[in-house]
């Protein structure tokens, strides 16, 4: 068996350490460097975590859509798209929480609630417990074809189900009365560091999860593998059975 | 896919009628699904405990019990399919797979049109709701156009989870947040209806213009996603 250190290669190594060191600049731009704002003082550091996490997420779910509608146009149909798709999904999951748990936290400070019943609140709650569904229906079982096709269908019905319920959200918010703790789109003076910090966040998560989708979708080749081989295996030996 | 000799049409008429009998013959929706709305009904009322806001709220309520009880009458309807591989039968002989999903959507229609008409009636009488004529006419427009939409959508999930493992767990997830543009168009639509909280009844219209929305996109995509959905 060839020698195999985990799942990455030479480039996905370079990419990791070039992701790292971003990674560090953005804490010591974020922590350190950037200036408090004027009204809401270091908690707007959580921004530079906040705002990369659901600009990864809407990436991630938008890579998962077209790789499933790839796998369903094609006629070629590899399970790699399949595979990315689903790696997208599950990091996309990940980010979506991440900017949930940091918003509620970033709530709490500037607004004094963990949680308002804004429409963009509310519709990205809906997005998570979407994907999490969509990272169930992967889970089902049967064969990898199956998960695939299933999983590519749902990935692109969520696309659909997004924005409507977005738009339904924003039209049952539209009737109560505003959110009267904070108003969550206040504009956010940033200075030169602060926006060269959103920005690097941006770029540096954005590479993270490109990273982190090549070893997912790779680790998924090999479950695949795995379980193809355990088939084959559980086949060899029943044969043997019935000609011993 | 072909339907060999048989026209859609009749697929469709053919998949409604043969729910509709082992609905019929069974009784289950009348025995326990009906019991069940009804007792979430009363529970409401026991954690709400107050009759003002019970009837503010009562159009919520009923478009609650109306989700909680489709999961059932879903599950239902395709443990029938997929318990002697039924819906494998039907895919190996060339059966339009589009044409079950609209026959099993008509039939998941009619059964939930029957509870909900059952939750508005109960609300009525428990709730102390009072409605004019108009509101009536509206009230009922929206119940067709969300089950409309209800039907569609649950019929799309509940193809995708009948025969895996967990799936009544499953259903639940996939298909209470799609459904929510439902939950929210028709409590408001209904709020108008009843009157709730000082609305009127023409503030109920645009609402059901979002449920209609609703009704003709998943009803025209659940015809095409079904059959990759449910399986090679």
């Amino acid at each position: 068996m060839a020698k195999t250190s985990g799942t990455g290669t030479s480039a996905t190594r370079r990419l990791g350490i070039v992701v790292i060191l971003m990674l560090a600049t953005l804490a010591l731009c974020g922590l350190w460097f950037s200036a408090e704002d004027v009204v809401q003082g270091s908690t707007v550091r959580i921004m530079y975590i906040h705002v990369p996490s659901i600009w990864t997420a809407y990436i991630a779910f938008g890579l998962a859509a077209l790789c499933s509608g790839v796998y369903l146009s094609g006629k070629n149909r590899s399970l790699a798209w399949d595979r990315v798709a689903g790696a997208s999904g599950e990091i996309g999951v990940l980010f979506v929480a991440v900017s949930l748990v940091t918003g509620s936290m970033w709530g709490r400070l500037t607004w004094g609630t963990y949680w308002v019943w804004d429409a963009r609140l509310t519709s990205t709650a809906f997005l998570f417990i979407t994907y999490v569904g969509y990272l169930a229906v992967r889970q089902l079982g049967g064969t990898h074809r199956q998960r695939a096709r299933r999983s590519s269908v749902l990935a692109l019905l969520a696309i659909l189900e997004i924005p409507l319920v977005h738009f339904s959200v924003t039209l049952w918010r539209s009737l109560h009365q505003e959110a009267s703790v904070a108003n969550p789109n206040a504009k956010v003076e940033l200075d030169g560091l602060m926006l060269f910090s959103l920005f690097l966040g941006l770029v540096a998560f954005t590479m993270l999860f490109v990273w982190l989708v090549l070893h997912r979708q790779r680790a998924m080749m090999l479950e695949d593998a795995f379980s193809d081989r355990g088939l084959d295996v559980a086949i060899t030996a029943r044969r043997n059975e019935a000609g011993a | 896919m072909s339907t060999t000799g048989i026209s859609k049409r009749r697929v469709v008429i053919a998949v409604a009628r043969k729910d509709l009998t082992i609905e019929w013959n069974s009784r289950i929706l009348v025995n326990q699904v009906a019991p069940f709305a009804a007792i979430v009904m009363v529970l409401f009322a026991f954690a709400l405990d107050n009759d003002g806001i019970l009837q503010r709220v009562a159009p919520g309520l009923v478009w609650l019990a109306t989700l909680f009880s489709m999961l059932v009458v879903i599950q239902r309807s395709f443990t029938v399919e997929s318990a002697d591989g039924a819906l494998d039968a039907l895919r190996v002989a060339g059966v339009d797979m589009g044409a079950i999903f609209m026959g099993k959507t008509i039939a998941l229609m009619v059964q939930l049109f029957v509870l909900e008409l059952m939750l508005v009636a109960t609300a009525v009488i428990l709730y102390g709701v009072e409605m004019t004529l108009a509101g009536f006419c509206e009230a009922i427009v929206t119940l067709v156009v969300a089950t409309i939409g209800l039907g569609s959508v649950g019929t799309l999930y509940g193809g995708l989870a009948a025969g895996a493992r967990g799936r009544e767990t499953l259903l639940p997830l996939l298909l209470l947040p799609a459904v929510a543009p439902v939950l929210i168009g028709a409590t408001r639509a209904t709020e108008a209806a009843f009157g709730s909280g000082g609305t009127t009844v023409s503030e109920g219209w645009p609402w059901i213009g979002l449920l209609l929305v609703f009704a003709v996109l998943f009803s025209a995509v659940g015809t095409v996603a079904f059959g990759p959905l449910v399986d090679e």
